[in-house]
């Protein structure tokens, strides 16, 4: 596709790519080496992690960083939650929009409905945390709550409730996923309703004609024509839910129960390097397959120009 | 043909009631906080945002329409001689002790309490505090209803706006206490100079300015350069470089930042702008040189051939042709920056501390008592108005970028 005819000098393309190979060799390519070296360091990244290793407790020599970031009890449970995080938020996000994206379809008031779901992703994180914080907001022993969803509650004749920080039935983890669907719906609604355009109105009015109902046409025709796009989606949520920080940060700090991945990685920062970056070594080893099957995707595209 | 009509708007309403409760659903929490940072401290506190739609009843309303608003009207007007709305005539009454005896006065004739019953009233101490008591409230209503604009007033303000914008974290409000001298032992010099208070949300926003702006311009600039080659040049490793680039995409903040802050306090470069948009370019380029290469890569081979015969080289195609048609490629990728910049705290929280962003201000004034919700919503808020302000006229070429397949550290 490179045009033949233009003559290029034999430093020409480095003229033009030298910055760009430069800056990210030195800010993504070399940092990212360098983590992991780190995560096989001590706390201060002055001795090998096995330095850190107590007499007569389990060690895994330099891999000690490693050991914590797998066995700890509290990174377990930032794993669990992580899986969770992906069970629940992911159908919710990509669910909601499609269903907004198709809904939407429908109604003469499209556009301004649709900029009103899009709009958290304007928004910070911290920004949108502070929304939700003070939905969330419990009084306590307060006759009337200010917390919009306590009042609510109360005005029904209920007790208020401590979404933010009551490990039951993970109602704070929930407190949280519905945050993020809140904030990444309008993503998903807006990427998955191109994709609904771009099928063909013909099939759709044939299928109508030939008797099938809205139902029908959604879950045999719409869904399957769509499907690469619902993949595409799915799997960029997932590697945004994998390195979720901001919310947790400011709503919970990762308290009664609701550690994640990236919230211990950032715990450790200053106390324990090696810690933090074994910890930030495991989030790409979770983040890889996923790359994987995006570079998959972009191939095939390429293949396909 | 008219119960045709009617089934079928019958038929939609399930549809149009989902989504009108979805919208609301999304709109209410960003409605609640917008509302809330209007309000004042003691408001806040004491009741719900959601109030301010709902009539509030006056202290003292219900005591004034049982007792007086039959003859003076639900406004007091009724009685042009006893215009209850003038402040000069409800001036003597606002205590109930001088509102007793103006039932003396004559109704049609008659006194508002008969003869008797007013000796009985006054002789009596008890009875004359149970009358007192009674009239208390009709007095304090009578000062709203003298009034109105203050009453209204009341419940709403700016000061929280200013208070955020200057970092005031006292009991009262930053003019307040300029207004009686109480500026803070010397912190605050109650003039613009507050504004660029360390710990003021004025600042922040400036911060948040300086560093967005380099960090939107540059990378798109380098990027521009790369993905030039990368469509229109040839050269060794074109396509495994290009394959990588995609892969460095995904890579996340969490691998770099520890190095990076390492490296900059080496290099003497911890919290300085010049090493946060250093790093923004480093972690935009992957993404900017896909999108814009995408773009390039798309134009038509003719321009660029008949360019070449008209005696161009690359360096005049490059900026004669490439970029001035990249122009929406640009717009939507400029926005995305911004926004992810502008929007950014894990970063800023590393490698910015001594000049706090709007986003890493906000946390510093999260109360964990949740005492300060009418400085923290404002605060919200100032942080929200650019990028609000810029997906909203942009909105466009926002979604032109996440269609051309937006996945970023």
């Amino acid at each position: 596709m490179v045009p033949k005819i233009m003559k290029q000098g034999r430093f020409t393309p480095w003229f033009y790519l030298l910055g760009a190979l430069v800056i990210m060799t030195v800010f993504i390519v070399y940092p990212t080496i360098r983590t992991f070296t780190l995560s096989l360091r001590d706390k201060t990244g002055a001795n090998w992690a096995s330095a850190d290793c107590v007499r007569g407790q389990p060690c895994w020599g330099i891999f000690e960083n490693y050991r914590y970031a797998l066995t700890d009890k509290e990174m377990l449970e930032a794993l669990r939650n992580n899986a969770l995080w992906i069970l629940l938020t992911v159908p919710g996000t990509v669910g909601a929009g499609l269903m907004f994206a198709v809904l939407t379809d429908r109604v003469r008031y499209e556009r301004i409905a649709k900029t009103i779901v899009f709009l958290p992703m304007a928004i910070s994180f911290v920004g949108a945390s502070i929304i939700w914080k003070f939905i969330y907001y419990l009084e306590a022993g307060a006759r009337s709550q200010i917390g919009l969803l306590n009042a609510i509650i109360v005005a029904l004749g209920g007790e208020p409730v401590a979404w933010l920080t009551n490990p039951k039935w993970i109602v704070n983890n929930i407190s949280l996923w519905i945050v993020w669907i809140w904030l990444w719906a309008g993503f998903c609604m807006t990427i998955l309703s191109a994709a609904l355009k771009g099928v063909p109105t013909e099939i759709l009015e044939a299928s109508r004609v030939d008797g099938a109902s809205e139902w029908q046409v959604f879950w045999r025709i719409m869904l399957p024509m769509i499907l690469p796009t619902v993949t595409v989606v799915a799997t960029t949520m997932v590697i945004n839910v994998l390195k979720v920080f901001d919310i947790v940060f400011v709503m919970t700090n990762g308290l009664n129960g609701t550690e994640v991945i990236a919230n211990r990685m950032f715990k450790f920062i200053v106390t324990n390097q090696g810690r933090s970056m074994a910890i930030a070594v495991l989030l790409i080893a979770l983040i890889i397959p996923v790359m994987i099957i995006n570079i998959r995707r972009f191939r095939e595209q390429e293949a396909m120009r | 043909m008219n119960a045709d009509r009617l089934k079928r708007i019958l038929g939609r309403l399930p549809l149009h009631v989902i989504v009108i409760l979805m919208v609301t659903v999304w709109l209410v929490p960003t409605l609640g906080v917008f509302i809330t940072s209007f309000r004042t401290r003691q408001a806040v506190r004491e009741s719900g945002w959601w109030t301010v739609f709902v009539r509030q009843r006056t202290p003292g309303q219900t005591e004034y329409e049982q007792a007086c608003a039959s003859c003076h009207g639900p406004h007091g007007q009724a009685i042009p001689a006893a215009d209850l709305s003038n402040p000069e005539v409800v001036a003597d009454y606002l205590k109930a002790n001088r509102l007793l005896p103006m039932l003396r006065k004559p109704v049609e004739g008659q006194p508002h309490v008969q003869d008797a019953e007013w000796q009985a009233l006054i002789q009596d101490p008890s009875r004359t505090k149970e009358a007192l008591d009674a009239l208390s409230p009709v007095s304090q209503y009578l000062g709203t209803l003298s009034n109105p604009d203050e009453a209204a007033a009341s419940q709403f303000t700016l000061s929280n706006w200013i208070d955020a914008l200057v970092g005031y974290k006292g009991t009262a409000t930053y003019q307040e206490d300029c207004a009686t001298g109480v500026s803070q032992s010397g912190k605050f010099a109650c003039n613009a100079r507050d504004l660029l208070n360390p710990e003021g949300m004025a600042r922040a926003f400036l911060n948040s300015l300086l560093v967005t702006i380099p960090s939107t311009i540059l990378p798109i600039l380098f990027a521009a350069f790369a993905a030039y080659a990368f469509a229109w040049l040839d050269f060794r490793g074109r396509a495994w470089m290009f394959t990588a680039l995609v892969g460095l995409q995904i890579v996340p903040l969490q691998m770099t930042l520890v190095p990076i802050a390492k490296l900059y306090s080496q290099l003497g470069l911890q919290s300085s702008f010049l090493g946060i948009w250093l790093f923004h370019t480093g972690f935009g380029l992957p993404y900017a040189i896909y999108l814009l290469r995408n773009f390039l890569g798309g134009l038509p081979q003719d321009l660029f051939e008949s360019i070449y015969l008209d005696g161009a080289n690359h360096w005049t195609a490059f900026w004669k042709l490439a970029l001035p048609l990249s122009v929406p490629a640009v717009a939507s990728l400029a926005i995305f920056q911004f926004l992810w910049v502008w929007n950014d705290l894990l970063v800023a929280i590393i490698l910015l501390t001594g000049n706090p962003v709007l986003t890493y201000q906000i946390t510093n004034l999260i109360d964990p008592k949740g005492g300060n919700w009418h400085l923290l919503t404002a605060a919200a808020f100032l942080s929200m108005i650019v990028p609000m302000i810029v997906f909203l006229a942009f909105q466009r070429y926002f979604v032109r970028g996440l269609l051309a397949g937006a996945v970023k550290g």
